[in-house]
């Protein structure tokens, strides 16, 4: 691999990352407000108001950049980068299509997918600490007590996908999988798609941003343009959870249609499920922090193990 | 671990004076680990202390990525970046975080600590020097790969490995042991309950409130 593609292959990571989320973002806008009966943003760019997260940008680029007096100065200037990196570098690794259509193919992709994401919260612990406000650490609590709940079974289910492909390569999963996993793998998908969820802090696992509670929570000091870094973490977030959801229960590039499409199928699964993020928002209310907690030490966990149970079981039985 | 998958020892010497990229990048990650995790042990604000440790923890990552022990690295973000520090800053977070300095962050045992750290840290040097000496290890590309550290992890080093997990089980059940409440008489909050009357929104209390406040008409 020479400079020039690595170079390249950067670039198109960063132009996917700069560009998916906002697609995203003006999706959320659009379905959720179809969703309750009103049209959502119709001016900015003339046609149905495809330039409003772009007018959002230059408005949070114009706002002053405030620091609260009490505050850690440092520690609450790094934490949106520290947020927002992550996810750039997961990208990196998520495969898109056959040979080698992907960033970097690690050996270790799964591993490497799941460690990088966890990182993220650190950012907003950061935040919810150094902004000397009692809502900002009550939203950094009940962010680092949800991220260690939800870890877990995540992780389990992660690895009973690993377990069926016998590799944790994410394009040797991809290589490894055939449709029936489908059916096989449904209840670990499920499980991963709501850890998934719960990490990312999206409705109905949004109680430590409450925004009708504790206002944000870890953002509540936030302007400007690191406030639209926490923004845009959340998006790349939905992307990278729904294309990882996608990769490793959906089948990535496989589909009925010639193989070079294979990248199209790809995206195509990664916005179906980040159209699912979205209903979801729309549909349920919030839960309430215990039964958070509740839900996944009572209900995830014992899921992903079952899930475990079966895949060993068939795996056994195939083999 | 390292060394039953790295290949053979090259008992040939080579020159420490010139340096190959590898080495040069190995040395200055292991000096900024070295100074993040002193700062770690040294400044007065604890949540700083925390941070501190992910810098450490993840230069350490990096050390395993140049020793090519790929899922090394990454089992050690996932867990100590991804886990132990965030549990570290809960626990901040719960009981006493503030910002700016803790005077009382400091101890009394900062001598023999730092007695037993550099003991510790003597032993392992002696230890590892004298170990290899100036043998020379060839790290080829892929002989830390999931592959290669599963294989010698479950067929040479299974037993450590599950005794480790025993030890491991042994602290959980502690834990659980530790966190148990004594007093059986208390009562004890349900979880997910709401304690006190109805939700909101039925007639029943809100008619029974306004009952009992209005005053009784004969008295």
């Amino acid at each position: 691999m020479n400079l020039l593609d690595t170079l390249l292959r950067c670039v198109a990571a960063l132009v996917v990352f700069l560009t998916f989320p906002l697609i995203i973002g003006q999706t959320e806008h659009k379905v959720m407000a179809h969703m309750q009966g009103r049209l959502g943003p119709m001016y900015a760019g003339g046609f149905h108001g495809w330039a409003q997260l772009v007018a959002d940008g230059v408005k949070f680029a114009q706002k002053e950049d405030v620091v609260p007096a009490e505050a850690d100065r440092r520690v609450f200037q790094l934490a949106p980068a520290v947020s927002l990196l992550p996810y750039l570098i997961v990208l990196l690794a998520i495969p898109v299509g056959p040979d080698g259509f992907v960033g970097q193919a690690v050996d270790a992709g799964l591993f490497f997918v799941l460690a990088v994401l966890g990182v993220g919260v650190i950012g907003k612990l950061m935040a919810g600490w150094a902004s000397a406000n009692k809502f900002s650490l009550l939203g950094g609590l009940r962010t680092a007590a949800q991220l260690m709940s939800y870890e877990l079974p995540m992780v389990l289910a992660a690895a009973s996908v690993a377990m069926a492909a016998g590799t944790i390569s994410l394009p040797g999963i991809l290589g490894a999988f055939h449709w029936w996993w489908v059916p096989w793998q449904l209840i670990g998908a499920f499980v991963f798609f709501t850890a998934g969820l719960a990490e990312l802090q999206r409705p109905p696992f949004d109680m430590p941003v409450a925004d009708s509670e504790i206002i944000f929570g870890a953002y509540t000091e936030y302007t400007g343009l690191r406030f639209a870094f926490f923004l845009l973490s959340e998006y790349a977030g939905i992307l990278v959870v729904s294309a990882l959801t996608a990769v490793l229960f959906l089948g990535g590039w496989h589909g009925p249609m010639p193989e070079h499409l294979g990248w199209l199928w790809t995206i195509l699964k990664t916005f179906a499920l980040a159209f699912v993020v979205i209903w979801i928002r729309v549909t349920y209310p919030r839960l309430r922090e215990d039964q958070l907690m509740r839900f996944a030490w009572t209900c995830l966990i014992p899921l992903a193990l079952l899930q475990l149970a079966i895949t060993g079981v068939v795996k056994v039985a195939i083999s | 671990m390292l060394l039953a998958t790295a290949g053979p020892l090259d008992p040939a010497t080579r020159s420490f004076l010139s340096p190959t990229g590898v080495e040069v990048v190995f040395l200055l990650v292991g000096l900024a680990v070295l100074g993040s995790a002193v700062i770690t042990v040294t400044t007065k604000q604890l949540v700083h202390a925390a941070l501190w440790l992910v810098v450490s923890l993840g230069g350490l990552a990096i050390e395993f990525l140049l020793l090519t022990a790929e899922f090394i690295a990454w089992v050690q973000v996932l867990i100590y970046l991804g886990s132990v520090v965030v549990l570290v800053l809960f626990g901040l977070m719960l009981t006493k975080a503030p910002i700016g300095r803790s005077p009382d962050a400091d101890s009394g045992n900062r001598w023999v600590a730092l007695g037993v750290a550099l003991a510790a840290a003597g032993t392992l040097v002696t230890l590892v020097v004298d170990a290899f000496r100036t043998s020379w290890v060839d790290l080829g590309a892929g002989g830390g790969s999931t592959k290669v550290t599963g294989e010698s992890l479950f067929r040479h080093w299974v037993l450590p490995f599950e005794a480790l997990s025993v030890l491991l089980l042994a602290a959980l059940v502690g834990a659980i042991v530790l966190s148990r409440t004594r007093d059986k008489r208390l009562p004890r909050p349900r979880a997910g309950k709401l304690r006190a009357g109805k939700p909101v929104g039925s007639n029943g209390p809100a008619a029974r409130v306004t009952a009992s406040t209005t005053p009784p008409q004969e008295s």
